[in-house]
């Protein structure tokens, strides 16, 4: 316990750092997956092909991607912007697939009835659409938060310092709570933040209710939009 | 591009292939690693997912632990065990981590599996008096199979990825000409490395998509055998969702 108390500034500043690098990455990763997974499920032709290239990119090892991701965009693979588009790209890999399935998810009368009252495409997918595929995709946005975090420690490897300093650190210097420190920080913050997300879930999407959220048998994927 | 057939002439040059650092034996050892630890994620998991999925119960101890394993970074989790069974103990420490990492996806790829069965079909197997045993063996599992092959093949694509990293802590494999070209800044080796286990990976998620559809039983109508074709992340958000 000494090594954490004597270091909890250490702890702390690395924790920001940690927090700030994925948090980019989270809404990188988001934000490129909207307009992708739209493309995909308008564009039938489209689908199968984004799908599964956006999936095949999770295959790839992180630490393989870290270091082929440089010669593609020219910037250094020791870079803080090399780890967090390495880790933009695994979200994209996680969401697209969840705005697809959440775009599937609605209603094609409620489409239609949105249609009927005069709403554009951009003002409906908005308006419409998007509030509706939301449980959906906020269940594909919080295993990304969690995987992006925990991921995200392997950026040590390459020199891009944040919470994965402690374990290296650790194993150098042969402190098995600096180890533990790192392993618990890094689990903390992706079950806050997770946790932060349902709760922002619950508050912009209110139609969440007990009702959806109980729906435990597995209905046809177009249906299951439970997300406790 | 340069760097690129740098990387593929590194990889390519016979030299490479030979000795006990040669490419041939770190792929060998990077293969052996994930195949020892999903068997044994597999032994333990496996068993246990089929009686979560056959009883249903216990499930949200399953989605639990899956929630949580998924939080803790496996890169530390592999450092950590390294120093609680001291260096000697390397190998095994090593394992134990990718064993923890491969059983989560196996759980839900198991009982995953029996719950995407329709319900009618087990009465129905009920009704013609077959024993929970029966059921079990000749419904249950038969048509549970295509979840569970995926199930399989996430947890062997997550094990592949961290036994990369692996090589930090000296046990070779494929992440070792990564690791030892940055410190040597040699990027021909870092790049040739990071190649190969991209290739690796790409091949194993192909090999097991072909297996996933062959395990979809041959009776299943066209309609039915949609919801069986699932993907490694789909059988994640599947467990996130429910």
């Amino acid at each position: 316990m000494n090594w954490i108390l004597e270091n909890l500034g250490l702890i702390g500043s690395l924790s920001l750092e940690h927090l700030r690098q994925s948090v980019i990455a989270i809404v990188l990763g988001f934000a490129a997956s909207i307009p992708l997974g739209w493309v995909a499920w308008k564009y039938k032709l489209l689908r199968g092909p984004v799908v599964s290239l956006t999936g095949l990119l999770y295959t790839i090892p992180s630490l393989a991607l870290l270091m082929i991701l440089p010669v593609l965009t020219g910037m250094s693979a020791i870079s803080e912007a090399n780890l967090i588009l390495a880790l933009a790209i695994y979200a994209v890999a996680i969401m697209v697939r969840s705005v697809v399935d959440g775009l599937n998810s609605v209603d094609p009368a409620t489409r239609s009835a949105a249609t009927a009252m005069g709403y554009g495409t951009a003002r409906r997918f908005f308006a419409v659409d998007l509030p509706l595929a939301g449980p959906v995709v906020l269940a594909g946005l919080r295993v990304t938060a969690v995987s992006t975090i925990s991921l995200a420690t392997v950026g040590i490897l390459v020199g891009v310092t944040n919470l994965g300093y402690l374990f290296t650190n650790g194993l150098q210097r042969r402190i098995i709570e600096e180890v533990l420190a790192g392993i618990i920080a890094v689990a903390a913050i992706a079950l806050l933040v997770d946790l932060l997300l349902l709760l922002a879930g619950r508050w912009l999407m209110p139609w969440t209710t007990a009702s959806t959220l109980k729906r435990r048998t597995p209905a046809p994927k177009s249906t299951e939009q439970a997300a406790s | 591009m340069n760097l690129i057939s740098d990387a593929l002439s590194w990889i390519f040059a016979a030299e490479q292939w030979q000795g006990d650092g040669g490419l041939a034996a770190l792929l060998g050892q990077h293969l052996l690693f994930t195949v020892l630890a999903v068997l044994i994620a597999g032994v333990i998991a496996i068993p246990a997912g089929w009686a979560i999925g056959h009883t249903g119960k216990g499930r949200e101890i399953a989605v639990g632990i899956a929630g949580i394993a998924r939080a803790v970074p496996s890169f530390g989790l592999l450092i950590l065990l390294v120093l609680l069974l001291g260096v000697l103990h390397k190998p095994e420490a090593a394992l134990l981590t990718f064993v923890v990492l491969a059983i989560p996806s196996l759980l839900a790829g198991a009982y995953t599996g029996f719950e995407a069965i329709d319900r009618k079909t087990i009465d129905a197997a009920r009704a013609v008096g077959m024993t929970e045993w029966q059921i079990l063996f000749k419904v249950e599992i038969p048509l549970g199979l295509a979840l569970l092959v995926g199930g399989i093949r996430s947890a062997v694509l997550q094990v592949v990825a961290t036994v990369t990293v692996a090589a930090y802590v000296n046990l070779g494999g494929l992440g070792l000409p990564i690791i030892t070209g940055l410190n040597l800044r040699r990027f021909d080796m870092v790049l040739g490395g990071a190649l190969m286990v991209a290739a690796l990976a790409l091949v194993l998620d192909l090999a097991f998509a072909m297996a996933q559809k062959a395990a979809v039983p041959r009776g299943l109508g066209a309609r039915t055998k949609k919801k069986f074709h699932y993907t490694d992340d789909q059988i994640t958000l599947e467990r996130e969702m429910s």
